[in-house]
Protein backbone atom coordinates (compact mmCIF):
# COMPACT_ATOMS: atom_id res chain seq x y z
CA UNK A 1 0.00 0.00 0.00
CA UNK A 2 1.23 3.17 -0.97
CA UNK A 3 0.38 6.53 0.55
CA UNK A 4 0.39 9.84 -1.21
CA UNK A 5 3.67 11.85 -0.43
CA UNK A 6 4.30 15.65 -1.37
CA UNK A 7 6.27 16.66 -3.96
CA UNK A 8 8.33 19.03 -2.97
CA UNK A 9 11.60 21.14 -4.28
CA UNK A 10 14.98 20.01 -2.85
CA UNK A 11 15.81 23.65 -3.01
CA UNK A 12 12.93 25.98 -3.54
CA UNK A 13 12.73 28.66 -6.17
CA UNK A 14 15.44 26.67 -8.55
CA UNK A 15 13.22 25.07 -10.93
CA UNK A 16 9.41 24.95 -11.53
CA UNK A 17 7.09 23.21 -14.27
CA UNK A 18 6.16 20.22 -15.41
CA UNK A 19 7.36 17.94 -18.69
CA UNK A 20 8.15 20.35 -21.80
CA UNK A 21 7.57 23.42 -19.34
CA UNK A 22 9.94 22.68 -17.03
CA UNK A 23 12.76 25.02 -16.29
CA UNK A 24 15.97 25.87 -14.01
CA UNK A 25 15.20 28.98 -12.86
CA UNK A 26 17.75 32.03 -12.26
CA UNK A 27 18.29 35.99 -11.68
CA UNK A 28 18.60 38.48 -14.28
CA UNK A 29 19.65 42.07 -13.13
CA UNK A 30 17.89 45.33 -14.72
CA UNK A 31 21.15 47.41 -14.76
CA UNK A 32 23.47 44.46 -16.55
CA UNK A 33 21.77 41.91 -18.01
CA UNK A 34 23.96 39.47 -15.81
CA UNK A 35 22.17 35.88 -15.19
CA UNK A 36 22.90 33.90 -12.24
CA UNK A 37 22.08 30.23 -11.12
CA UNK A 38 22.13 29.61 -8.48
CA UNK A 39 19.91 32.55 -8.52
CA UNK A 40 20.98 35.93 -6.60
CA UNK A 41 18.41 37.71 -5.13
CA UNK A 42 19.67 40.53 -3.49
CA UNK A 43 22.54 41.89 -5.14
CA UNK A 44 24.05 41.48 -9.04
CA UNK A 45 27.66 40.14 -8.62
CA UNK A 46 29.10 42.27 -11.51
CA UNK A 47 31.58 44.19 -10.20
CA UNK A 48 30.98 46.90 -12.49
CA UNK A 49 27.58 46.95 -12.23
CA UNK A 50 25.91 49.93 -10.74
CA UNK A 51 23.38 47.45 -8.86
CA UNK A 52 19.93 46.25 -10.15
CA UNK A 53 16.82 44.68 -9.50
CA UNK A 54 17.66 41.16 -10.04
CA UNK A 55 14.17 39.46 -11.79
CA UNK A 56 13.28 35.68 -11.80
CA UNK A 57 14.36 34.37 -15.24
CA UNK A 58 13.68 30.63 -16.68
CA UNK A 59 17.17 29.37 -18.29
CA UNK A 60 17.38 27.91 -21.67
CA UNK A 61 16.09 24.36 -21.77
CA UNK A 62 19.36 23.40 -23.66
CA UNK A 63 22.17 23.43 -23.80
CA UNK A 64 25.96 21.23 -24.83
CA UNK A 65 27.93 18.85 -22.50
CA UNK A 66 30.89 20.86 -21.25
CA UNK A 67 32.01 17.42 -19.39
CA UNK A 68 30.70 14.74 -17.96
CA UNK A 69 31.58 12.25 -15.13
CA UNK A 70 29.99 9.86 -12.22
CA UNK A 71 29.31 8.79 -8.81
CA UNK A 72 31.08 5.14 -8.65
CA UNK A 73 30.89 5.37 -5.25
CA UNK A 74 27.90 6.22 -2.50
CA UNK A 75 28.61 9.97 -2.10
CA UNK A 76 28.31 11.22 2.33
CA UNK A 77 25.31 12.90 3.69
CA UNK A 78 23.81 15.38 3.22
CA UNK A 79 23.32 13.26 0.19
CA UNK A 80 20.66 10.75 0.81
CA UNK A 81 20.95 7.21 0.00
CA UNK A 82 19.23 4.06 1.24
CA UNK A 83 22.10 2.64 2.81
CA UNK A 84 20.37 -0.75 3.05
CA UNK A 85 20.01 -1.23 -1.39
CA UNK A 86 23.58 -1.47 -3.26
CA UNK A 87 24.98 1.44 -4.48
CA UNK A 88 24.06 2.76 -7.78
CA UNK A 89 26.17 4.66 -9.80
CA UNK A 90 24.77 7.73 -11.75
CA UNK A 91 26.24 10.02 -14.21
CA UNK A 92 27.23 13.87 -13.31
CA UNK A 93 26.98 16.02 -16.52
CA UNK A 94 28.35 20.17 -17.04
CA UNK A 95 26.18 21.72 -19.14
CA UNK A 96 27.09 24.95 -20.81
CA UNK A 97 23.93 26.99 -22.00
CA UNK A 98 24.73 28.74 -25.21
CA UNK A 99 22.32 31.91 -24.45
CA UNK A 100 23.52 32.30 -20.91
CA UNK A 101 26.57 31.53 -21.49
CA UNK A 102 26.87 29.18 -18.06
CA UNK A 103 27.89 25.86 -17.18
CA UNK A 104 25.51 24.10 -14.89
CA UNK A 105 25.98 21.06 -13.21
CA UNK A 106 23.19 18.12 -12.97
CA UNK A 107 22.79 14.52 -12.41
CA UNK A 108 21.68 12.47 -15.84
CA UNK A 109 18.46 10.82 -16.27
CA UNK A 110 18.34 7.02 -14.89
CA UNK A 111 19.73 5.26 -17.44
CA UNK A 112 22.43 7.44 -18.95
CA UNK A 113 25.97 6.62 -17.96
CA UNK A 114 29.21 8.08 -19.35
CA UNK A 115 29.47 5.69 -22.28
CA UNK A 116 26.19 7.58 -23.65
CA UNK A 117 27.86 10.54 -23.90
CA UNK A 118 30.00 12.97 -25.54
CA UNK A 119 31.14 16.24 -25.01
CA UNK A 120 29.62 18.69 -27.42
CA UNK A 121 26.48 16.45 -27.42
CA UNK A 122 22.74 18.18 -26.84
CA UNK A 123 21.31 18.06 -23.42
CA UNK A 124 17.98 19.25 -22.43
CA UNK A 125 16.56 19.92 -18.87
CA UNK A 126 13.66 17.94 -17.47
CA UNK A 127 12.18 17.35 -14.22
CA UNK A 128 13.60 14.02 -11.68
CA UNK A 129 13.37 12.99 -8.54
CA UNK A 130 16.17 13.04 -6.00
CA UNK A 131 15.24 11.09 -2.68
CA UNK A 132 12.04 10.01 -1.48
CA UNK A 133 11.35 9.29 2.30
CA UNK A 134 7.73 8.78 4.38
CA UNK A 135 6.38 11.83 3.57
CA UNK A 136 7.92 13.76 0.62
CA UNK A 137 9.13 12.88 -3.25
CA UNK A 138 12.21 15.08 -3.59
CA UNK A 139 12.00 16.23 -6.62
CA UNK A 140 14.95 17.82 -8.85
CA UNK A 141 16.22 18.62 -12.21
CA UNK A 142 18.33 16.43 -14.91
CA UNK A 143 19.90 16.17 -17.92
CA UNK A 144 18.93 13.93 -20.61
CA UNK A 145 20.29 13.76 -24.23
CA UNK A 146 18.07 14.93 -26.83
CA UNK A 147 19.63 12.86 -29.42
CA UNK A 148 21.28 15.37 -31.37
CA UNK A 149 25.19 14.55 -31.31
CA UNK A 150 28.37 16.78 -30.89
CA UNK B 1 58.95 44.48 -6.43
CA UNK B 2 57.76 43.38 -2.71
CA UNK B 3 60.67 43.05 -0.36
CA UNK B 4 62.05 39.25 0.49
CA UNK B 5 61.78 37.31 3.83
CA UNK B 6 64.27 34.74 4.80
CA UNK B 7 62.78 31.03 5.27
CA UNK B 8 65.41 30.16 8.12
CA UNK B 9 63.92 26.68 8.98
CA UNK B 10 61.63 23.82 7.44
CA UNK B 11 60.00 20.87 9.38
CA UNK B 12 57.25 18.93 8.78
CA UNK B 13 55.60 15.46 10.76
CA UNK B 14 55.22 12.88 8.23
CA UNK B 15 52.20 12.33 6.13
CA UNK B 16 50.21 9.33 6.99
CA UNK B 17 47.24 7.99 9.29
CA UNK B 18 48.15 7.87 12.81
CA UNK B 19 45.43 8.00 14.96
CA UNK B 20 46.62 11.04 16.87
CA UNK B 21 45.26 14.88 17.38
CA UNK B 22 46.07 17.64 14.85
CA UNK B 23 47.92 19.44 17.63
CA UNK B 24 50.56 16.94 18.36
CA UNK B 25 51.22 16.67 14.64
CA UNK B 26 51.74 20.50 14.13
CA UNK B 27 53.89 20.69 17.48
CA UNK B 28 56.09 18.16 16.08
CA UNK B 29 56.65 20.15 12.80
CA UNK B 30 56.87 23.34 14.65
CA UNK B 31 59.87 21.58 16.80
CA UNK B 32 61.18 20.41 13.56
CA UNK B 33 60.91 23.76 11.86
CA UNK B 34 62.58 25.66 14.96
CA UNK B 35 65.17 22.94 15.90
CA UNK B 36 66.40 23.55 11.52
CA UNK B 37 66.44 27.43 12.27
CA UNK B 38 68.17 27.50 15.10
CA UNK B 39 65.75 29.56 16.96
CA UNK B 40 64.17 29.46 20.09
CA UNK B 41 60.41 29.67 20.50
CA UNK B 42 60.67 31.69 23.09
CA UNK B 43 62.57 34.60 19.83
CA UNK B 44 59.76 34.19 17.94
CA UNK B 45 57.30 37.33 17.74
CA UNK B 46 54.41 36.03 16.12
CA UNK B 47 52.49 32.58 15.63
CA UNK B 48 50.33 32.18 12.27
CA UNK B 49 48.28 28.86 12.53
CA UNK B 50 46.22 27.39 9.52
CA UNK B 51 43.30 26.44 10.24
CA UNK B 52 41.58 22.88 10.06
CA UNK B 53 37.93 22.52 10.30
CA UNK B 54 38.22 19.38 11.19
CA UNK B 55 39.41 19.49 14.92
CA UNK B 56 36.91 21.11 16.51
CA UNK B 57 37.50 25.10 18.42
CA UNK B 58 41.03 23.93 18.86
CA UNK B 59 40.87 23.87 15.34
CA UNK B 60 39.19 27.04 14.27
CA UNK B 61 42.00 29.39 16.60
CA UNK B 62 45.13 27.02 15.14
CA UNK B 63 47.52 29.94 15.89
CA UNK B 64 46.85 29.53 19.61
CA UNK B 65 46.70 26.28 20.06
CA UNK B 66 49.88 25.97 18.49
CA UNK B 67 51.47 28.44 20.92
CA UNK B 68 49.74 26.86 23.70
CA UNK B 69 51.05 23.40 22.86
CA UNK B 70 54.85 24.88 22.58
CA UNK B 71 54.26 26.68 25.74
CA UNK B 72 53.11 30.30 25.76
CA UNK B 73 55.33 32.96 25.78
CA UNK B 74 53.44 35.78 24.44
CA UNK B 75 53.92 35.78 20.78
CA UNK B 76 51.28 37.82 18.45
CA UNK B 77 49.01 35.17 17.16
CA UNK B 78 46.36 35.08 14.10
CA UNK B 79 44.77 32.03 12.64
CA UNK B 80 43.93 32.23 8.89
CA UNK B 81 41.60 29.99 6.54
CA UNK B 82 41.10 29.47 3.14
CA UNK B 83 41.02 25.85 2.64
CA UNK B 84 43.79 24.43 0.27
CA UNK B 85 44.96 27.50 0.43
CA UNK B 86 45.06 27.68 4.03
CA UNK B 87 48.70 27.40 4.32
CA UNK B 88 49.80 30.44 1.60
CA UNK B 89 48.03 32.36 3.44
CA UNK B 90 49.65 31.61 6.63
CA UNK B 91 52.99 32.32 4.73
CA UNK B 92 51.85 35.84 3.24
CA UNK B 93 50.44 36.98 6.57
CA UNK B 94 53.77 36.27 8.41
CA UNK B 95 55.40 37.98 5.36
CA UNK B 96 53.23 40.83 5.53
CA UNK B 97 54.05 41.42 9.21
CA UNK B 98 58.34 40.91 8.65
CA UNK B 99 57.83 43.68 5.95
CA UNK B 100 55.38 46.16 8.00
CA UNK B 101 58.32 45.83 10.79
CA UNK B 102 55.53 43.87 13.46
CA UNK B 103 57.88 40.87 13.87
CA UNK B 104 61.50 39.95 13.28
CA UNK B 105 60.77 36.18 13.19
CA UNK B 106 57.25 34.13 12.74
CA UNK B 107 56.69 30.67 13.51
CA UNK B 108 54.03 29.29 10.53
CA UNK B 109 52.29 25.97 11.29
CA UNK B 110 49.61 24.07 9.62
CA UNK B 111 48.27 20.82 10.96
CA UNK B 112 45.27 18.27 10.20
CA UNK B 113 43.77 14.91 11.10
CA UNK B 114 42.06 13.71 8.47
CA UNK B 115 38.76 11.83 8.16
CA UNK B 116 38.19 8.27 6.63
CA UNK B 117 36.58 8.98 3.09
CA UNK B 118 35.71 11.71 0.92
CA UNK B 119 35.68 15.20 2.91
CA UNK B 120 32.18 15.75 3.84
CA UNK B 121 30.91 19.84 4.61
CA UNK B 122 30.30 20.09 7.82
CA UNK B 123 27.27 18.96 10.05
CA UNK B 124 23.50 20.45 9.73
CA UNK B 125 21.38 21.22 6.98
CA UNK B 126 22.78 24.33 5.22
CA UNK B 127 20.64 25.07 2.50
CA UNK B 128 22.69 28.85 1.82
CA UNK B 129 25.62 27.09 1.90
CA UNK B 130 27.11 25.93 -1.85
CA UNK B 131 29.19 23.05 -0.52
CA UNK B 132 26.07 21.50 1.59
CA UNK B 133 24.16 21.88 -1.86
CA UNK B 134 26.46 20.49 -3.63
CA UNK B 135 26.50 17.23 -1.13
CA UNK B 136 22.98 17.16 -1.06
CA UNK B 137 21.44 18.06 -4.85
CA UNK B 138 23.83 16.62 -6.64
CA UNK B 139 26.06 13.95 -4.60
CA UNK B 140 29.09 15.83 -5.88
CA UNK B 141 32.11 14.87 -4.47
CA UNK B 142 35.86 16.14 -4.56
CA UNK B 143 36.26 13.64 -6.80
CA UNK B 144 33.41 14.36 -8.97
CA UNK B 145 35.28 17.99 -9.88
CA UNK B 146 38.47 15.62 -10.58
CA UNK B 147 36.40 13.98 -13.24
CA UNK B 148 34.68 16.71 -14.76
CA UNK B 149 38.18 18.52 -15.33
CA UNK B 150 40.09 15.19 -16.32
CA UNK B 151 37.30 14.24 -19.22
CA UNK B 152 37.14 17.62 -20.40
CA UNK B 153 41.01 17.85 -21.10
CA UNK B 154 40.55 14.20 -22.72
CA UNK B 155 37.94 15.79 -24.93
CA UNK B 156 39.48 19.50 -25.69
CA UNK B 157 43.36 18.34 -25.57
CA UNK B 158 43.72 14.63 -26.61
CA UNK B 159 44.80 13.65 -22.79
CA UNK B 160 44.53 9.72 -22.46
CA UNK B 161 44.04 7.65 -19.42
CA UNK B 162 47.89 6.78 -19.92
CA UNK B 163 48.99 10.59 -19.76
CA UNK B 164 46.79 10.83 -16.29
CA UNK B 165 48.97 7.44 -15.11
CA UNK B 166 52.22 8.20 -15.87
CA UNK B 167 51.64 11.25 -13.97
CA UNK B 168 51.16 8.98 -10.69
CA UNK B 169 54.41 6.68 -11.77
CA UNK B 170 56.17 10.06 -12.00
CA UNK B 171 55.66 11.42 -8.33
CA UNK B 172 54.87 7.89 -7.10
CA UNK B 173 58.74 7.35 -8.12
CA UNK B 174 59.31 10.70 -6.08
CA UNK B 175 57.39 9.89 -2.98
CA UNK B 176 59.36 6.29 -2.87
CA UNK B 177 62.14 9.01 -2.37
CA UNK B 178 60.98 11.07 0.51
CA UNK B 179 60.49 9.91 4.14
CA UNK B 180 58.21 12.50 4.62
CA UNK B 181 55.24 10.95 2.44
CA UNK B 182 52.89 8.49 3.46
CA UNK B 183 53.10 6.33 0.01
CA UNK B 184 56.65 5.21 -1.01
CA UNK B 185 55.86 2.27 -2.96
CA UNK B 186 56.96 3.24 -6.97
CA UNK B 187 53.67 2.77 -9.13
CA UNK B 188 53.07 1.01 -12.47
CA UNK B 189 50.78 2.01 -15.31
CA UNK B 190 49.26 -1.21 -15.00
CA UNK B 191 48.58 -0.48 -11.14
CA UNK B 192 46.68 2.93 -11.94
CA UNK B 193 44.65 1.48 -14.72
CA UNK B 194 44.05 -1.47 -12.43
CA UNK B 195 42.97 -0.02 -9.74
CA UNK B 196 38.62 0.96 -9.33
CA UNK B 197 37.37 4.07 -11.09
CA UNK B 198 35.94 6.65 -8.59
CA UNK B 199 34.41 9.33 -10.73
CA UNK B 200 35.24 8.39 -14.48
CA UNK B 201 37.53 8.33 -16.93
CA UNK B 202 39.68 8.74 -13.21
CA UNK B 203 40.75 5.32 -11.02
CA UNK B 204 41.49 5.00 -7.21
CA UNK B 205 45.22 6.16 -8.20
CA UNK B 206 44.23 8.65 -10.18
CA UNK B 207 43.08 10.80 -6.95
CA UNK B 208 44.71 12.04 -3.91
CA UNK B 209 44.48 10.50 -0.62
CA UNK B 210 43.15 12.23 2.68
CA UNK B 211 46.17 12.51 5.08
CA UNK B 212 47.59 13.54 8.70
CA UNK B 213 49.96 15.57 8.29
CA UNK B 214 51.77 18.52 9.26
CA UNK B 215 54.38 21.12 8.24
CA UNK B 216 55.81 24.16 9.81
CA UNK B 217 58.16 27.28 8.41
CA UNK B 218 60.26 29.67 10.47
CA UNK B 219 60.32 33.50 8.14
CA UNK B 220 62.13 36.19 9.24
CA UNK B 221 63.08 39.36 8.03
CA UNK B 222 66.91 39.25 5.91
CA UNK B 223 68.55 41.44 8.94
CA UNK B 224 67.29 38.78 11.21
CA UNK B 225 69.14 36.35 9.04
CA UNK B 226 72.00 38.35 8.94
CA UNK B 227 72.10 38.32 12.66
CA UNK B 228 72.14 34.94 12.68
CA UNK B 229 74.40 34.63 10.46
CA UNK B 230 72.78 32.87 8.01
CA UNK B 231 74.58 34.06 4.89
CA UNK B 232 72.88 32.94 2.05
CA UNK B 233 69.30 32.39 3.12
CA UNK B 234 66.02 30.43 0.80
CA UNK B 235 64.14 33.92 0.46
CA UNK B 236 60.13 34.28 -0.40
CA UNK B 237 60.28 36.80 -3.11
CA UNK B 238 56.34 36.60 -3.89
CA UNK B 239 53.30 35.13 -2.33
CA UNK B 240 50.55 35.11 -4.69
CA UNK B 241 46.90 35.15 -2.99
CA UNK B 242 44.42 36.38 -5.64
CA UNK B 243 41.08 35.86 -6.23
CA UNK B 244 38.82 35.01 -9.31
CA UNK B 245 37.61 37.71 -11.57
CA UNK B 246 33.90 37.99 -12.68
CA UNK B 247 32.81 35.83 -14.37
CA UNK B 248 34.17 32.41 -13.30
CA UNK B 249 34.32 30.20 -16.68
CA UNK B 250 35.59 27.18 -15.64
CA UNK B 251 33.08 25.13 -12.80
CA UNK B 252 34.89 25.12 -9.48
CA UNK B 253 34.25 23.61 -6.01
CA UNK B 254 32.35 23.63 -4.49
CA UNK B 255 29.99 25.31 -7.06
CA UNK B 256 26.71 24.04 -9.17
CA UNK B 257 27.53 26.36 -12.23
CA UNK B 258 29.73 28.80 -13.15
CA UNK B 259 28.53 32.75 -13.67
CA UNK B 260 27.34 33.62 -16.48
CA UNK B 261 29.32 35.58 -19.06
CA UNK B 262 26.34 36.64 -20.96
CA UNK B 263 26.77 40.22 -19.75
CA UNK B 264 30.41 40.79 -19.10
CA UNK B 265 33.52 39.38 -21.39
CA UNK B 266 35.48 36.91 -18.89
CA UNK B 267 39.43 37.53 -19.02
CA UNK B 268 41.01 35.79 -21.44
CA UNK B 269 43.01 33.97 -18.54
CA UNK B 270 41.55 31.25 -16.21
CA UNK B 271 41.78 31.92 -12.46
CA UNK B 272 44.46 29.18 -11.59
CA UNK B 273 46.53 31.19 -14.94
CA UNK B 274 46.59 34.25 -13.32
CA UNK B 275 47.35 32.91 -9.75
CA UNK B 276 50.65 32.37 -11.35
CA UNK B 277 50.76 35.68 -12.91
CA UNK B 278 50.56 37.69 -10.31
CA UNK B 279 53.48 35.11 -8.53
CA UNK B 280 55.57 35.89 -11.34
CA UNK B 281 54.81 39.54 -11.73
CA UNK B 282 55.80 40.20 -7.63
CA UNK B 283 58.60 37.60 -8.32
CA UNK B 284 59.94 39.52 -11.40
CA UNK B 285 60.97 36.62 -13.09
CA UNK B 286 58.89 34.13 -15.60
CA UNK B 287 58.39 29.90 -16.29
CA UNK B 288 61.44 30.21 -18.19
CA UNK B 289 63.62 30.71 -14.93
CA UNK B 290 62.30 27.99 -12.69
CA UNK B 291 64.04 25.22 -11.81
CA UNK B 292 61.40 23.14 -9.82
CA UNK B 293 57.44 23.45 -9.29
CA UNK B 294 55.13 21.74 -6.82
CA UNK B 295 51.70 21.50 -7.59
CA UNK B 296 48.51 20.34 -6.10
CA UNK B 297 47.92 17.33 -7.90
CA UNK B 298 44.36 16.64 -5.90
CA UNK B 299 44.20 14.14 -9.11
CA UNK B 300 46.71 13.09 -11.75
CA UNK B 301 45.17 15.25 -14.54
CA UNK B 302 44.80 18.59 -12.85
CA UNK B 303 48.99 18.40 -12.42
CA UNK B 304 48.63 18.56 -16.17
CA UNK B 305 46.39 21.54 -15.95
CA UNK B 306 48.89 23.26 -13.68
CA UNK B 307 51.84 22.63 -16.09
CA UNK B 308 49.76 24.81 -19.04
CA UNK B 309 48.32 27.38 -15.78
CA UNK B 310 52.09 28.13 -15.21
CA UNK B 311 53.05 28.56 -18.66
CA UNK B 312 55.21 25.66 -18.53
CA UNK B 313 53.75 24.96 -21.82
CA UNK B 314 51.06 26.43 -23.88
CA UNK B 315 47.37 24.96 -23.66
CA UNK B 316 46.98 21.78 -24.54
CA UNK B 317 50.76 20.97 -24.34
CA UNK B 318 50.96 19.57 -21.12
CA UNK B 319 50.24 15.63 -22.19
CA UNK B 320 53.17 16.44 -24.82
CA UNK B 321 55.76 18.33 -22.21
CA UNK B 322 55.10 15.15 -19.47
CA UNK B 323 55.59 12.28 -22.18
CA UNK B 324 59.01 14.20 -23.44
CA UNK B 325 60.02 13.67 -19.44
CA UNK B 326 60.30 17.65 -19.14
CA UNK B 327 58.52 17.27 -15.66
CA UNK B 328 60.66 14.01 -14.71
CA UNK B 329 63.76 14.92 -12.64
CA UNK B 330 66.47 15.47 -14.76
CA UNK B 331 63.88 16.90 -17.15
CA UNK B 332 64.25 20.75 -18.54
CA UNK B 333 61.29 21.87 -15.02
CA UNK B 334 61.05 18.93 -12.84
CA UNK B 335 57.04 19.05 -11.06
CA UNK B 336 56.42 17.60 -7.67
CA UNK B 337 59.46 16.22 -6.69
CA UNK B 338 58.43 15.47 -3.10
CA UNK B 339 56.20 12.88 -4.48
CA UNK B 340 53.03 15.74 -4.55
CA UNK B 341 49.58 14.76 -3.28
CA UNK B 342 49.64 11.41 -4.98
CA UNK B 343 52.45 10.39 -2.50
CA UNK B 344 51.83 12.79 0.54
CA UNK B 345 47.63 12.23 0.24
CA UNK B 346 46.17 15.83 0.86
CA UNK B 347 46.38 17.49 4.78
CA UNK B 348 44.51 20.31 3.80
CA UNK B 349 45.74 23.36 6.04
CA UNK B 350 49.76 21.61 5.61
CA UNK B 351 50.17 20.91 2.31
CA UNK B 352 50.71 24.98 1.09
CA UNK B 353 53.67 25.29 3.61
CA UNK B 354 54.62 21.57 2.54
CA UNK B 355 54.97 22.91 -0.67
CA UNK B 356 57.31 25.76 0.42
CA UNK B 357 59.44 22.83 2.70
CA UNK B 358 59.94 21.00 -0.30
CA UNK B 359 61.31 24.07 -2.22
CA UNK B 360 63.32 25.00 1.11
CA UNK B 361 65.39 22.21 0.91
CA UNK B 362 65.61 21.85 -2.76
CA UNK B 363 67.03 25.06 -2.94
CA UNK B 364 69.24 24.60 -0.18
CA UNK B 365 70.87 21.42 -2.09
CA UNK B 366 69.82 19.32 1.06
CA UNK B 367 66.96 17.58 -0.84
CA UNK B 368 68.78 14.42 -0.43
CA UNK B 369 68.32 11.25 -3.30
CA UNK B 370 65.15 13.50 -4.65
CA UNK B 371 68.15 16.66 -5.01
CA UNK B 372 67.16 18.96 -8.30
CA UNK B 373 70.87 19.84 -9.13
CA UNK B 374 71.32 23.52 -9.00
CA UNK B 375 68.26 24.31 -8.16
CA UNK B 376 67.73 27.98 -7.66
CA UNK B 377 63.82 29.13 -8.55
CA UNK B 378 61.02 27.45 -7.35
CA UNK B 379 57.49 28.16 -7.45
CA UNK B 380 54.50 26.45 -5.49
CA UNK B 381 50.63 26.33 -6.88
CA UNK B 382 47.34 25.36 -5.48
CA UNK B 383 43.66 26.73 -5.55
CA UNK B 384 41.74 26.73 -2.39
CA UNK B 385 37.92 26.40 -2.41
CA UNK B 386 35.99 29.26 -2.72
CA UNK B 387 38.44 31.03 -4.72
CA UNK B 388 41.63 31.23 -2.95
CA UNK B 389 44.87 31.72 -5.11
CA UNK B 390 47.79 30.21 -3.96
CA UNK B 391 51.64 30.56 -5.28
CA UNK B 392 54.38 30.49 -3.45
CA UNK B 393 57.81 31.90 -5.24
CA UNK B 394 61.57 31.24 -3.61
CA UNK B 395 64.61 31.89 -4.45
CA UNK B 396 68.22 31.22 -3.23
ZN1 LIG C 1 24.15 43.90 -12.60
Amino acid sequence: MSRTRTRTPVVPGWFAGEGDDFRLLGTRCSACASVFFPREDAFCRNPGCPGGELAEVPLSRKGRVWSYTDSRYRPPSPYVSDPELEWQSYALIAVELEFERIVVLGQAVPGVTVADLTVGMEMEVVPGVLNEDAETTWTTWHWRPTGVGA
Amino acid sequence: MTGEVAVLGAGMHPWGKWGRGFVEYGTVAARAALADAGVDWRDVGSIVGADTVRGGYPGYVAGATFAKALGWQGARVASVYAACASGAQAVNTARAQILSGLADVVLVVGADAAPKGFFRPAGGDRPDDPDWLRFRVLGATNPTYFGLYARRRMAVHGDTLEDFAQVKVKNAAQGALNPNARYRKRVTAEEVAASTVVADPLRLLDICATSDGAAALVLSSMEFARRHEVADPVRIRAVSTVTPRFPTTVLDLPDIATDSAVAVEPAAETFRASIARAAYEEAGIGPEDLSLAEVYDLSTALELQWYEDLGLCGEGEAAKLLREGATAPGGRIPVNVSGGLASFGEAVPAQAIAQVCELTWQLRGTAGERQITGARVGITANQGLFGHGSSVIAVR
